[in-house]
């Protein structure tokens, strides 16, 4: 009862980063309230799925098990979840602000009657003054994210109804092992206690799914391009610089929008988040929702027109220019220099 | 095939996706005033949807609903220019604070007055929240099943639809039952434009209250040309517990909203010229950073 929980994502067997990451972050909170961490998973082939989840220190995992339960679809995942939280009570559920978690998490929130917060940047525990109810709170989840635009951070909060619910995007949490030797309780779940034919009635006809071809979470070096790139064209030079240090190219949500580049490079709240021991910010404004994706970089170096741009205030190396002269001039003197 | 029943849920929303210097005042806060008002541009792309079913089943009608305040109706007004058959516009005081559980059944409670649906669409977020939850609440609070980041509509019929779902790493096909919830991403079809004779046909539709506040110059067309009522809809028109709507039908709260400030870095700032580049990366590499 009263514990933190945290649905697992899973396809082919294999849990999802992000979910992973919750589940660190999960144990960061359950720590701090001093209660337990549990998970959920729900799929089929799901024999020794607990061994990609405990090692983040998980003390419960409840597996659904059923070849009717993936691919997803929404009504068997959340009638499975909505009488596993009216049975355990959790005090805050997390999911990844995935395609699936955004999905299920509204709608178990729904049935449940609890508040849901999407895209979260940061998760802390605190508490909370209703000075008009004289009432105090201890220990509340603050949901925190950009909104209006992103103009503004606002701090979420639910003082009453439970779970606290919250989604958050990958790349947002670290991922990181507790203890490879952790163990704790699997609780396989009877399905039939759960759902009922009626979950069923949405089908999935026809897949593809494409293996991620890029993985900007993990390059070391990225040369991203914004809305001040100016065409898929001009991009060919980002993509030379990235190849020339050994990097990856990025984007903001403009110029993935405008079709410069594909969404997989996106970077920003509602893209990837990345820490980058170098970012290169080409022709990128840099709203909150883009910073909020890379402002962890150890060094930024940001080449822009507009000498008001946001993104420079949080830069190191700040270039007056055009993209289109900065960027042949950075690959000439890096082979010069390295030669 | 006898034509399908649609309700599109619609959004007015402020234009967030370029907030530039003239929305922040100078205190730092946010300049709502200065953000036009738009049609939320999901749910122009669940619209389209909507709007191509009616194209290839006769009898199939569209009617809006958007939650909001008074000036809403303008969106009503814009989707009858695109080719919606009618529109509701819910609005009341005891709506103001609402979360999106909130939101949600009041929407669901509105849909209940509006007689039987087969099929709802809405975009699948809206701007300024950009949440994507209204939709699935929506759904839960029917009971209807629900299909989300649909990019088209693939087939239909009096039973199914069957829809093609953009996700994050590929595709997908669904079919599911009607009555169902459809909500459409930004990579679906764009929104057809106004059409010119709607445009003219419409251009005087206007709820009960913006009446009140019109010139008396075009009252009587609206006893002669009765699809230029918009329907309004209050608290009172739907069946709703009072404890569930507005704040205090809002789990989530706002405890704390602050101002993005830039905190200003020491950066060097340098010349798009050959020397300034080149100490740039003779720098960078000696700190490892690169090479």
């Amino acid at each position: 009862m009263n514990n933190v929980f945290v649905y697992c994502e899973v396809e082919d067997g294999v849990v999802a980063e992000v979910s992973q990451e919750l589940l660190t972050k999960g144990r960061s909170l359950a720590n701090q309230l001093k209660c337990k961490l549990e998970a959920v998973v729900i799929g089929k082939g799901l024999d020794g799925v607990e061994n990609q989840i405990f090692p983040y220190g998980a003390d419960v995992v409840h597996i659904a098990d059923d070849p009717r339960l993936e691919p997803f679809t929404t009504l068997p995942h959340a009638t499975i979840l909505i009488k596993l939280f009216d049975k355990e009570k959790p005090q805050i559920a997390l999911m990844g602000a995935t395609p699936i978690g955004r999905d299920l998490g509204p709608r178990v929130s729904s049935a449940l009657h609890s508040g849901l917060t999407a895209d979260c940047t940061s998760l802390e525990i605190g508490p909370h003054e209703d000075k008009k109810e004289g009432k105090t709170y201890e220990n509340l989840l603050y949901q925190i994210r950009p909104a209006f635009g992103g103009n503004i951070i606002a701090t979420i909060i639910n003082p009453d109804c439970r779970p606290q619910m919250a989604t958050v995007r990958e790349g947002v949490m670290k991922k990181e092992i507790l203890n490879p030797e952790y163990k704790g309780k699997v609780r396989k779940l009877d399905i039939a206690q759960f759902v009922s034919d009626e979950d069923f009635v949405v089908s999935v006809i026809e897949r593809h799914m494409e293996k991620k071809k890029v993985n900007i979470k993990g390059a070391p070096i990225i040369v991203a391009g914004g809305y001040g790139v100016g065409s898929k064209e001009n991009f060919k030079l980002l993509y030379e610089l990235a190849e020339v240090l050994g990097g990856e190219v990025g984007a903001s949500r403009a110029a993935v929008d405008s079709g410069y580049v594909e969404h997989e490079r996106q970077i920003g709240q509602t893209g990837v988040t990345v820490r980058p021991k170098l970012y290169i910010a080409c022709g990128i404004s840099g709203q909150v929702q883009h910073r909020a994706g890379m402002e962890e970089s150890a060094q930024i170096i940001s080449i822009n027109t507009d000498p008001d741009a946001p993104i420079n205030s949080i830069a190191d190396y700040v270039i007056h220019g055009d993209v289109g002269e900065v960027i042949p001039k950075m690959i000439r003197f890096y082979k010069s220099n390295t030669k | 095939m006898k034509g399908l029943k649609i309700i599109v849920l619609a959004k007015q929303v402020p234009d967030t996706r370029n907030v530039g210097k003239d929305a922040m005042k100078a205190d730092g806060t946010v300049n709502r005033a200065a953000l036009p008002a738009i049609f939320n541009p999901e749910d122009l792309n669940a619209l389209e949807q909507a709007l191509r079913l009616k194209d290839r089943y006769p009898g199939t009608t569209v009617s809006l609903l958007t939650m909001g305040p008074g000036r809403a109706a303008e969106i009503i007004r814009e989707g009858l220019y695109r080719g919606a058959d009618d529109g509701v516009l819910l609005t009341d005081r005891a709506f103001a604070g609402s979360d999106t559980l909130a939101t949600s059944y009041a929407l669901a409670q509105a849909i209940k007055e509006m007689g039987e649906v087969d099929l709802i669409i809405a975009g699948r977020q809206a701007i300024d929240g950009d949440t994507a939850q209204v939709g699935p609440q929506v759904a839960e609070k029917l009971g209807f099943p629900q299909v989300t980041y649909v990019e088209k509509i693939v087939d239909a019929d009096d039973k199914y639809v069957t829809a093609l779902r953009r996700l994050e790493n590929g595709v997908e096909t669904v079919k599911a039952p009607l009555p169902l919830v459809l909500t459409v991403n930004n990579s679906a079809a764009p929104c057809r434009t106004r059409n010119a004779t709607l445009l003219m046909k419409y251009k005087h539709a206007r709820t009960v209250s913006e009446r009140q506040e019109a010139s008396e110059d075009y009252l009587y067309l609206y006893d002669s040309r009765p699809y230029l009522n918009i329907r309004e809809m209050t608290v009172n028109d739907i069946q709703a517990e009072p404890e569930q709507l507005g704040l205090s039908g809002s789990p989530t709260k706002v405890k704390k909203i602050e101002n993005v400030v830039l905190q200003a870095k020491d950066a060097k700032v340098l010349k798009p010229v050959d020397n300034d580049i080149d100490l740039l990366m003779k720098e960078l590499i000696l700190s490892h950073t690169i090479g």
